[in-house]
């Protein structure tokens, strides 16, 4: 055994979590390794080359906001990016770019190297060191150890994973990686639990042997866009996505060949998870659909590449050949890669304290897909937050902990440790309670402030974010003070914008109430000193015309608060506290929530034992308020 | 548990008792203001502690009586739960106590937990620490207490009404999220009348458990009966019985400024609004002389059919007419005459009355009214008793239903404004959680399974 150098932190793994816990700990000034299996694989998209889309977009905001590095990557690797969502509403209006993954890889790893503070190692970590319930470093395959008195597992798929393709079954990881073999078994040692999922993924194709003709162009967005807060929006120039769908030919294959999947189909139900379901899953659950989507998406610049989002599958490769051959512009199509099925080990995040440390080992945390996610940008978020908190532990500060009215990465987390998920995780914008407050064009105005005052975010990008706050104020007390006066020419002016005319005096700002009128229309009539932004023109016209829903959810906030601020002392003994019911006290014991409210969201928790708890704090003498 | 001002009824109800609505908290004596009239004119927010007033407690919005009163105020720290208290000690009996709570929960205050009064009188100090634990119990076994009567009452056609409003509701929700979740999966999309056809299907749902839910509606207004039965049966002589002693409430209706047409009995807390009841005593003979299209007529807007057999003449031609009038109505079947007759016996004529519940009675003898009260009251809460409970978990699901359908209209509002589908499901989300806190299901879970379940999403 040799040493291989002392660190304040080390990440183990360098895909999307890891990149961001590495960063965000090195950039709040600790000594940070970053180990992985293979430099040439880092920022590795094994998957789908999108990232964003409703409420994982608002994800890469969020982290983008505090300091991370998806968003603004992205914006350096992307080949296409869209609004989704345009008309549903600015609480789910959200960016979804594709990527090109080779520059997506090289920008990150770029990143990575010039960062201060931050090393980069190829090494298969082997075991976890601990001692005394605290975390001391890793050894490696080849036996070397590096110490750390924080350690962040960012291991993705990787533990114990085996490969499905058809009747065919081995051990390793996506595209080609090995697996990790050894780690699990470390980590059991240390009184850890593990789960096993499973997900897959749909054959690349060669782009030349597509007949583009016989397909639906779905071009990017013509406007100014960027998906960090920090660059400029722009038009750039944009490769095209294509829509094909499946029909009836193609279901017939799979229905006939549907024995030779390397999964059950009586067990479809849960088998896999939902939101991304397999093709041979979608033609057998929903058998009514004539026809599935199928969109081809080019996965660089440079490559012939092209992923075929909607056919994931795990069916032999002869199979997914005569599938994506009955289908319309793929006739004479080759296959560069078949899909695959991919089992792996999670642990369970209700292991892990709402800052991503595991409850039994001091100084180590974890993220991303080893946490039972699925989704890059699920991985970056967790990631981010898992850095930041390892960075504060190494330190002896406080954890820092996004509540669910603050993020959806508050929303992420809190779901994680509270409730566990019985298949990968997805965000979902339905999974906020309070979305109308969580929305993407103001995760700054959200995290900002955090995100500077941990060391993340610059202050040259913190000035400039305040500046737009400044900014925003101005606006909106400027359209809150100032009337307009019924008058000829202005009741004109707004019959001509298809509104009504004016009878009494109003605000400005109530006139920008009406549906029908716009910030632009406003500031057209009566235009502000200085012309604004167009992000904050954007962030006042959602604050006024949303105002009353957007205060109706603050106040369901302010009401949840109270429980949210009591602290549940760690240590509380559930097992004694006689009044609790046993499905509660089963729970707590297990989950031990760090405040009330989190208490009260464990499946299980009634009202009633919320009392119970409270009372119980009071006489304890130690319930914080 | 909040700082707020909570209220209860804090006595257990009993016909004919006193009963106490108990209200603490910072606003306690504000909202005692808005729904008492001192006699003396004296306002409770200005009344010394430990004093008691006498009045009438009214409804905040209509300013209606409700009952006479006495209000006793007790300030703070100078009360059980240390806060400011006021307790209107009224009349007993579900209805009265009912409509007081209501006129106070309308007046600002929030309907207490199980168990809150105590728990705030702890949490302020006022009971020492050794019986935290006492206390803790105590909410517990209220809680379940509650919770099993709430789950008995939702065993019946309401609860049935209600999650078929969740399910008609859950489905909507998930049909808007998924467009906003998957907006790139070819999902058709609600189109704006479509989905205002369907809140507003679910709004008059509820609006008609609101208003037509069968007890709660019974108890604010009335269960409207009728007596029917062949001549000199004794529907005079059962009139007479059940308004007997009894303080019997006499509504004029406009119009018909001499005639009482209509009488209502208190029967175990419910007022029983007897239909008719002049056509009864002047005429002795009702079916004889208008036939039987006239007593269709007067079976009128009736809920209850009180239809009485005499067991001294025996079944007849009239009765068996009488019996199909009362098709599609809750009827109880009443054999009276038991004490003298023979020819009609309770078994005959529950086989005459197939479905129907029979009873038999003497109504000169005076037995069997009892046993007539006790099927009323179980007919109207459904056998779920009349105990403090029943009436505060009615309260309840009323409040949460009246939320929920105040969340659709806020969604059906937006819609028509042309705000966007994030508001509208946001509101369709809050109204889901109000159904919840009836039918004690968790909503978001639920939601994000029917997107599933119902739409091959995800690529």
């Amino acid at each position: 055994m040799s040493t291989g150098g002392n660190y304040d932190v080390i990440v183990v793994g360098a895909g999307h979590a890891g990149c961001e816990a590495a960063l965000a700990a090195a950039r709040m000034g600790c000594r940070t390794l970053l180990v992985t299996l293979s430099l040439e694989h880092i920022a590795l998209m094994p998957c789908n080359p999108s990232v964003g889309g409703p409420a994982k977009g608002h994800l890469v905001r969020e982290i983008d906001a505090l300091g991370g590095e998806m968003a603004r990557n992205t914006d350096r690797a992307y080949l296409q990016l869209r609004v989704l969502n345009t008309s549903k509403g600015p609480a789910v209006r959200a960016l979804r770019a594709v990527c090109d993954k080779e520059l997506y890889r090289r920008r990150m790893r770029q990143t990575l190297y010039r960062t201060a503070n931050l090393d980069v190692k190829e090494a298969a970590v082997a075991e976890v060191l601990a001692s005394g319930g605290s975390v001391q470093g890793v050894r490696t395959r080849t036996g070397v150890v590096y110490w750390a008195p924080a350690v962040v597992l960012t291991t993705g798929v990787y533990l114990r994973s085996e490969i499905f393709v058809g009747e065919l079954k081995y051990e390793g990881g996506p595209q080609g990686q090995p697996a990790a073999r050894e780690l699990t078994a470390s980590l059991l040692k240390l009184g850890l639990t593990t789960g096993r999922f499973r997900t897959t993924t749909p054959p690349r194709i060669a782009g030349h042997t597509v007949d583009y003709s016989k397909l639906l162009v779905q071009p990017g967005s013509s406007e100014p866009l960027a998906f960090s807060f920090w660059d400029e929006p722009k038009k750039r120039r944009q490769l095209p996505c294509w829509l094909t769908y499946t029909n009836e030919r193609a279901h017939s294959i799979i229905r006939a060949n549907i024995n030779r999947s390397p999964f059950s189909v009586d067990t479809w139900e849960g088998a896999e998870p939902r939101y991304c379901p397999s093709i041979e899953g979608k033609v057998m659950n929903f058998p009514q659909r004539a026809a599935h989507q199928v969109f081809l998406e080019p996965e660089g610049w440079n490559t012939d590449e092209v992923y075929v989002m909607g056919l994931f599958t795990s069916l032999p490769e002869d199979v997914q050949l005569k599938v994506l051959r009955a289908l319309p512009g793929l006739e004479q199509v080759e296959m560069l890669r078949p899909g695959y099925g991919i089992e792996y080990d999670y642990l369970p995040p209700t292991q892990l304290k709402a800052n991503l440390e595991t409850k039994s080992v001091r100084g180590l945390f974890c993220a991303g897909q080893v946490n039972g996610t699925s989704g890059y940008e699920e991985a970056a978020a967790q990631g981010i937050m898992a850095g930041i908190n390892a960075a504060l532990y190494v330190k002896g500060k406080e954890p820092f902990i996004l509540r669910r009215n603050e993020a959806y990465i508050g929303v992420l987390i809190d779901d994680l440790v509270t409730k566990g998920p019985k298949e990968p995780y997805r965000m979902l914008t339905s999974r906020a309670e309070y979305r109308l407050l969580l929305r993407s064009d103001n995760a700054d105005l959200r995290l900002c402030d955090y995100g500077h005052a941990l060391g993340l975010l610059p202050d040259e990008l913190y000035e400039r974010f305040c500046a737009k706050r400044a900014e925003i104020r101005r606006e909106k007390e400027r359209l809150e003070g100032e009337r307009l006066v019924p008058g000829e020419e202005i009741n004109r002016a707004l019959v001509s914008l298809g509104s009504s005319p004016l009878e009494h005096p109003v605000t400005l700002a109530e006139l920008l109430r009406r549906p029908e009128i716009s910030y632009r229309d406003v500031a057209g009539l009566v235009p502000p000193p200085v012309p604004l932004s167009p992000e904050a023109a954007e962030e006042v016209e959602v604050e006024i015309k949303y105002a009353g829903y957007i205060a109706k959810e603050e106040q369901l906030v302010r009401q949840m608060e109270r429980l949210e601020r009591r602290q549940l002392p760690e240590d509380l003994d559930y097992e004694n506290i006689r009044a609790l019911s046993n499905e509660a006290r089963e729970k707590l014991t297990r989950i031990r929530p760090r405040t009330l409210g989190q208490a009260a969201r464990i499946p299980g928790v009634s009202p009633a034992d919320i009392s119970v708890l409270l009372i119980y704090l009071k006489g304890r003498g130690r319930g914080q308020e | 548990m909040r700082n707020d001002t909570i209220a209860a009824i804090a006595t257990p109800v009993g016909v004919g008792g006193i009963g106490i609505v108990r209200i603490s908290g910072p606003e306690a004596l504000p909202v005692g203001d808005r729904v008492f009239r001192a006699r003396r004119g004296t306002k409770l927010g200005e009344a010394k502690g430990y004093t008691v007033h006498y009045g009438e407690v009214v409804h905040p919005e209509t300013g209606a009586s409700i009952d006479e009163a006495l209000a006793l105020v007790m300030r703070a720290p100078a009360s059980y739960t240390r806060e400011d208290v006021v307790e209107l000690h009224c009349h007993g009996g579900p209805l009265p106590l009912r409509l007081v709570l209501e006129a106070v929960l309308a007046a600002g205050a929030r309907l207490a937990e199980p168990g809150e009064f105590t728990a705030r009188a702890f949490l302020n100090g006022r009971i020492d620490l050794a019986q935290a634990e006492a206390v803790a119990d105590i909410i517990c076994a209220q809680t379940e207490a509650s919770l099993r009567l709430a789950q008995m009452q939702l065993k019946g056609r309401l609860s049935e009404k209600i999650r078929a409003l969740r399910e008609a509701l859950v489905a909507l929700a998930a049909e808007l999220e998924v467009g906003i979740d998957f907006p790139e999966d070819d999902i058709p999309e609600l189109t704006p009348p479509e989905l205002a056809a369907r809140l507003e299907e679910v709004i008059r749902g509820i609006e008609k458990l609101i208003a037509g839910g069968k007890q709660g509606r019974i108890l604010r207004e009335g269960l409207p009966t009728v007596i029917l039965g062949k001549p000199n049966v004794g529907k005079s002589s059962l009139l007479n019985a059940l308004v007997g002693e009894r303080r019997a409430l006499v509504t004029d209706v406009p119009g018909t400024t001499r005639d009482v047409i209509e009488e209502v009995v208190n029967i175990r807390g419910i007022p029983v609004r007897l239909l008719d009841t002049a056509g009864i005593r002047e005429t002795s003979d009702l079916v004889e002389r208008l036939g039987v299209e006239a007593t269709k007529e007067r079976l009128g807007e009736a809920e209850l059919v009180l239809f009485m057999l005499d067991a001294e003449r025996g079944w007849e031609g009239d009765d068996a007419e009488i019996l199909a009038l009362c098709q599609g109505r809750a009827t109880l079947v009443l054999v009276n005459k038991l004490d003298v007759g023979r020819k009609l016996t309770v078994k005959e004529a529950e086989e005459l009355c197939p479905g129907r519940r029979v009873i038999g009675l003497s109504v000169k003898e005076g037995w069997g009214i009892e046993a007539l009260e006790e099927a009323i009251a179980e007919m109207v809460y459904g056998g779920a008793g009349t105990g403090e409970y029943a009436s505060v978990s009615n309260i309840r699901h009323l409040k949460a239903l009246e939320a929920a359908r105040e969340n659709l209209k806020g969604a059906l509002e937006a819609a028509r404004k042309g705000f966007t589908l994030d508001v509208i499901s946001t509101a369709v989300r809050a109204s889901l959680n109000e159904l919840g806190k009836i039918t004690g299901e968790a909503v978001d879970e639920e939601v994000v399974e029917h997107i599933f379940h119902d739409f091959c999403v995800g690529k």
